[in-house]
């Protein structure tokens, strides 16, 4: 079978004991970054990309090392949540909702171990339709003109504008920021100089990294400023570690039925592990019979949304591999680690880097199984590490990302740009403004640019070409109900009460 | 009543407005393509206008904006930043590091002397993770200094 034999070639190379180090660390790394609070794996990854690549590792060892990064840090943020009452990162939300009442009933090594094996099962899961389903799309893909790529950009952008805020103009405007910053630079078409303002540095444009690191790592600082950090001390005894079976058989279908939903929202563009959570805890809930026992700690509520943000973290690696379009913050910075190793996602990556994508399937399949025996077994370790106080972890990840800037470009002028789009993020966020938009805008501003301008070679000048194809149109289309459906579906699903939050509450 | 979104919307409009501006003085060579490095840029700022006019006309309720006080330690953080920036070259890894990292830690926690122990420890810490451990070209101390 091809599969089977491509994954032989992709275990060939990703499974030297050199890689399964980068694993192993990368796993370790990003369960802690999963796990404290404030550093989602969006984050996590942005950091370590201009690290890993100062450090001059080759592509397949970095895809190695942060790929398992960012399937360590879907793991670990259900340790927080579970502990803490507090989202490790965003995906892990609906985790809270019944695993710190478990947690509080004494049940929190119970909690732990289902959830991990949730993500594990989640995260196996979709690997598995990765490898199944990517070949396929990365055919139809090559389909695929100028023009259908740009209605595809703006199915991206509308989806992750649409479903992600809670204001339409907010994203979209977003979006047009990132696309704006992207077309600083000299234009590739004519090499003429755009939006420079004679700054030298800025002919290159705007490295994508320092944006990415700005938005998320620095912006964090100064919200962690203002909210002083008030929410880092485990509050929950935690026992020992025992495999609760009966409760493992228990929700093993909705463990299934959370990776069944989280693949499927982690393909659609825009929808992202968060979405993916949710959709698979409410549809757990209410096909429950015992609804009540939803909120109060039952271990269902547990294993569904954690089975599903990790199965759509896999899922949403389908349509970045495949056709260059992130469907999530996080996927757009692995897409940046791609751009960064100068590997072009796309139909062609398939064809003609298999090497690549069987490799970095392989290494998410052993990152796997590490994860599995890290987060179970010695989920303890994780814990401990949740008790370092914010006032070292803080200064040291903003240290960290100066020195990635640093070792990356040496220059003050970026390090400064890093600054200034922390500020831009910090009033992003305060004024709800989404800024994932921004950086997918940076990321496929150009490519979203030449498409258009080569749809307009193409069809001489003549704008109804971006329309000429059913495919293009069926792209169009979805883009328009992404972007208007979620005003009118907003009403019909509304999201739970989140849980407390008050740090006085955390103690008890 | 004045809010958040109006500002920002109001802003956005007027960067929006020199971005046109700006965009117009592209040149273009001679073998240019029908679009023409102009018109996407042009594109961009009219979506921007539109969303901005949109958050100015119907801003969401006002985010809860920091006081006083605290947009003083933004400020300061801020000038850490900024001066981290510009003293890492010439001045080496360390001294900088623990300088920056002293002073958000002590905003944080509000502790001088375990602001001072944390910076000392993370200056170093942090350099020979990455200058021994992982190789990166960071210098140390100042130029002429050794490291």
């Amino acid at each position: 079978m091809d599969i089977l034999s491509n994954l032989a070639m992709g275990f060939e190379i990703a499974a030297s004991p050199y890689t399964l180090l980068l694993a192993v660390i990368g796993c370790f790394v990003g369960t802690i970054i999963g796990a404290l609070p404030g550093l989602g794996p969006s984050n996590g990854v942005a950091l370590l990309i201009p690290i890993s690549f100062s450090m001059g590792l080759d592509a397949i060892s970095a895809l190695v090392l942060l790929t398992s990064v960012y399937y360590g840090a879907m793991y670990g943020g259900r340790i927080s949540s579970i502990l803490l009452n507090i989202p490790g990162d965003e995906p892990a939300m609906m985790t809270t909702l019944d695993g710190y009442p478990m947690a509080k009933q004494g049940r929190a090594a119970e909690a732990l171990v289902v959830s991990g094996v949730a993500s594990f099962v989640g995260a196996f899961a979709a690997t598995i339709g990765l490898m199944i389903f990517a070949p396929y799309l990365a055919g139809v893909a090559f389909k695929f003109g100028p023009a259908e790529y740009f209605a595809l950009y703006m199915l991206a952008f509308c989806t992750l504008g649409g479903i992600g805020s809670n204001n339409q103009a907010k994203s979209a405007l977003a979006a047009a920021i990132g696309l704006a910053i992207a077309m600083i630079g000299l234009d590739k078409t004519t090499g003429m100089p755009r939006f420079t303002f004679g700054e030298l540095h800025l002919m290159d444009g705007v490295d994508f990294l320092v944006a990415i690191v700005g938005l998320f790592a620095v912006a964090e600082v100064f919200f962690f400023i203002e909210t002083h950090g008030k929410d880092s001390a485990i509050g929950v005894k935690l026992g020992k570690i025992l495999v609760p079976w009966k409760m493992l058989r228990q929700t093993s279908g909705a463990m299934a039925r959370g990776t069944g939903i989280g693949f499927v929202a982690g393909v659609l563009p825009g929808a992202g592990a968060s979405l993916g959570s949710f959709l698979a805890y409410m549809a757990e809930k209410s096909s429950a019979r015992d609804k009540d026992s939803f909120g109060k700690g039952n271990p269902r509520g547990v294993a569904a949304p954690e089975a599903g943000n990790n199965a759509a973290a896999g899922g949403a690696l389908v349509p970045m591999l495949t056709l260059g379009v992130p469907g999530s913050g996080t996927t757009a910075v692995l897409l940046a680690l791609l751009l960064t190793l100068n590997i072009t996602p796309g139909p062609l990556l398939f064809t003609e880097r298999p090497e690549v994508v069987w490799s970095l399937i392989a290494a998410l399949l052993i990152a796997n199984v590490v994860l599995l025996l890290m987060n179970v077994p010695m989920v303890k370790v994780f814990v401990h590490i949740l008790s370092v106080p914010a006032w070292i972890l803080l200064p040291g990840v903003t240290m960290i990302a100066f020195v990635g800037i640093y070792s990356l470009t040496g220059s003050s002028f970026d390090m400064l740009m890093m600054v200034g789009f922390g500020v831009l993020g910090y009033i992003m966020r305060k004024l709800n403004i989404p800024t994932v938009p921004v950086i997918l805008g940076i990321l496929l501003g150009n490519a979203m640019e030449d498409n258009l301008r080569r749809a307009m070679v193409l069809s001489n000048g003549d704008w109804t070409f971006l329309f000429s194809s059913p495919i293009a149109v069926g792209l169009w289309i979805a883009a328009g109900l992404g972007f208007v459906a979620p005003i009118f579906l907003r009403g019909l699903l509304k999201k739970p009460a989140l849980p407390d939050n008050d740090p006085t509450t955390i103690e008890d | 009543m004045i809010r958040g979104d109006r500002i920002f919307g109001s802003v956005m409009i007027v960067i929006a407005l020199g971005y046109i501006l700006s965009a117009r003085g592209i040149e273009t060579s001679f073998m240019s393509d029908p679009v023409g490095p102009r018109v996407f840029p042009y594109l961009i700022a009219v979506v921007m206008i539109l969303c901005s006019l949109v958050m100015v006309l119907r801003p969401d309720p006002e985010a809860d904006w920091p006081a006083g006080p605290m947009v003083a330690q933004l400020a300061i953080a801020f000038a850490v930043l900024v001066g981290y920036a510009y003293s890492i070259s010439p001045l080496g890894f360390i001294i900088p590091t623990a300088i920056a990292s002293g002073v958000l830690c002590w905003q944080i926690a509000g502790h001088p002397l375990r602001a001072a122990m944390t910076g000392v420890g993370l200056g170093v810490g942090l350099w020979v993770l990455f200058r021994l451990i992982l190789g990166l070209g960071l210098r140390g101390l100042p130029a002429g200094w050794g490291f």
